[in-house]
């Protein structure tokens, strides 16, 4: 990572100077500037998570996806390999694409015809003398395409910068906690089949990658559905519990809850549903693993981990954080889909349904406290955020990753240490 | 089809409203009360997909509609603190037909909903086609299903954590 030289780049010494390692200024949420290089530092720099090669599991496929703000289609070609298209003609800037999902090997755009293969190649244009004939095909622009797009068990990532770190190399720890999830199919696979609930809030996209493994706040937010339903969750989260927050390098965090459910010892107790009303898919799981493996991992469960910027896998969902402005954020969120578990599967939508979402039981009060927050900061005083808590308490763990309690705010301070990197 | 339990328009429109009412004045157990014990509350993504294995806004069973008022009646319900506040117009009230097939069927009303919500990140226009399955039981309606289909349900919405 290079470091800018302050003396040529002011606006990275001012950056500097607003995000400190035990506190952040308000501004850093609420200034159109930061955001604007945010977009081209972070969003148009660095690898962010957009799609999954299951929505587009048949040659030809297409989806619509999105890089912060920008619209792409992420397509699969005859071929089988995976493309990540903007989506703008390459004549007159329309966009190329409207269907929100299908099947087409190419895209012809609806102003004056240009054609388009699903790999971005132009394919022609009409009245093509005009161009001097179809060999012009060779000296025109096909659609632009992302520079770099590498997938990880599925997970397609992609980069507007052709140079930089590999998709590994970013991943970093946080790779494995995507294995983490996908053992928990009975074939190592996870698909994203279950269409997608999009929640839009008035805050910045900061406040939602930070409340995504906060361990400090689900007592408090979230004490009105804990209190009614007997859920397990509140607990995980409290003064007493064994779980850790974690800063995977890179800016990824999580929540580390395995340490409860071993404790607890109960196979899908983190997922909340006994073994009984899943027959078919322990059985699976036993023969896929072996009974001693595939216990420990219906017993460890499902990974709680932010991949910095905008990939939040939790527990039963998976969240896609795109910013759409410096106060204008929308989460995309789906239940998570295990290969070969349709048991399960049915289970982890209804749950998944009863908790996202713009009337989701959960999300709807961490949605408020965004939108709180943003209007907060907004206010002159006290200026700064503090992010002491659990400072006194960290420590390093066998893997060299710094560690906190459930509770403590390691995660955000981790996530700014990271910010500071790519901004500066 | 005209039997003694048959619902008639202008019966529907009379339940419709109070159900409206009901919802915008946030009077919880009164509006729980209009469903049956097989109640079904849903405000699809998609219409066309299949709610178990699809993820839709709210998909209640009444186990799950009893949560959610418990949740709103805990106080704590922190994206309804303090409540919206609500004005909603039901319109284009039809009886579409009757379900199930013979005179113990569900009477199926198709309307239009328009709902204006003001709250502190300011106000929020939600329209929507509605379809109720109302039944009569012990001589009073009671709603088996309400689906509600936003216009904008696949775009990205803002939270609406009141009864829609």
């Amino acid at each position: 990572m290079t470091t800018t030289d302050v003396d040529t780049d002011p606006e990275a010494a001012r950056i500097r100077s607003l995000v400190l390692p035990d506190r952040v200024h308000g501004s850093i949420y609420t200034d159109p500037d930061v955001y604007a290089r945010e977009l081209e530092r972070i969003w148009y720099t660095t690898w962010v998570y957009v799609g999954h090669a299951s929505e587009v599991p048949e040659p030809n496929d297409y989806v619509r996806k999105t890089i912060g703000p920008q619209q792409v289609v992420m397509t699969r070609d005859k071929t089988g390999a995976i493309h990540v298209l903007h989506n703008r003609c390459s004549h007159r800037g329309n966009l190329v694409c409207d269907a929100e999902r299908g099947n087409a090997g190419s895209f012809r755009c609806p102003y004056h015809g240009w054609t388009f293969a699903n790999t971005g190649d132009l394919l022609g244009f009409p009245f093509n003398q005009g161009y001097g004939g179809s060999s012009a095909r060779a000296q025109l622009p096909g659609l632009a395409t992302a520079p770099r797009v590498e997938s990880y068990r599925g997970f397609v990532f992609a980069s507007l910068s052709p140079d930089g770190p590999t998709l590994r190399e970013h991943l970093g720890a946080a790779a494995e906690r995507l294995d983490r999830l996908c053992r928990l199919s009975p074939s190592g696979e996870v698909e994203l089949t279950a269409g997608w609930v999009r929640h839009e809030v008035t805050a910045n996209w900061k406040m939602l990658v930070e409340n995504e493994t906060d361990g400090y706040h689900p007592q408090f937010v979230h004490s009105s559905i804990f209190s009614i339903s007997g859920s397990g969750i509140g607990a995980l989260y409290s003064d007493k519990s064994t779980a850790v927050t974690r800063a995977l390098g890179g800016g990824h965090t999580e929540n580390d809850l395995s340490p409860e459910f071993r404790r607890l010892g109960v196979p899908m107790g983190w997922a909340g549903t006994p073994e009984a009303k899943i027959p078919d898919y322990v059985a699976a799981m036993r023969d896929a693993y072996g009974t001693d493996t595939a216990d420990e991992i219906m017993i460890d469960g499902s990974p709680h981990v932010m991949i910095f910027p905008n990939l939040f896998v939790a527990e039963i969902q998976l969240f896609q954080i795109q910013p759409l402005a410096v106060d204008r954020t929308v989460q995309h969120v789906t239940a998570i889909q295990f290969a070969g578990a349709p048991d399960l599967n049915r289970r982890l939508v209804t749950q998944c349904v009863g908790s996202v979402g713009p009337a989701g039981m959960l999300l709807a009060d961490d949605a408020e406290m965004y939108e709180r927050n943003q209007r907060g900061v907004a206010q002159r005083r006290p200026e700064w955020l503090d992010l002491t808590r659990g400072l006194h308490r960290e420590r390093v763990d066998d893997d060299g990753h710094t560690i906190g309690t459930a509770t403590d705010e390691t995660s955000m301070r981790a996530m700014w240490r990271h910010y500071l990197e790519l901004m500066t | 089809m005209t039997t003694a339990l048959a619902i008639d328009l202008r019966e529907a429109e009379q339940f419709l409203y109070r159900e409206a009412r009901l919802a915008d004045a946030f009077a919880l157990e009164e509006w729980e009360a209009l469903w049956t014990d097989d109640a079904v509350y849903h405000v699809p993504v998609d219409p066309d997909a299949d709610p178990r294995t699809h993820m839709s806004i709210v998909f209640d069973n009444r186990g799950r509609i009893a949560t959610r008022i418990k949740q709103l009646q805990t106080g704590r319900r922190h994206s309804q603190r303090p409540p919206s506040r609500l004005c909603r117009s039901v319109t284009n009230v039809e009886v579409l037909g009757v379900e199930g097939g013979d005179d113990r069927g569900d009477t199926v009303v198709g309307s239009v909903v328009q709902i204006l919500e003001s709250r502190d990140r300011g106000a929020t226009w939600w329209v929507g086609r509605v379809t109720h399955r109302l039944r009569r039981l012990d001589g009073e309606l009671r709603m088996a299903a309400k689906t509600v289909v936003l216009v904008d349900s696949d775009r990205a919405l803002p939270t609406m954590s009141f009864l829609i």
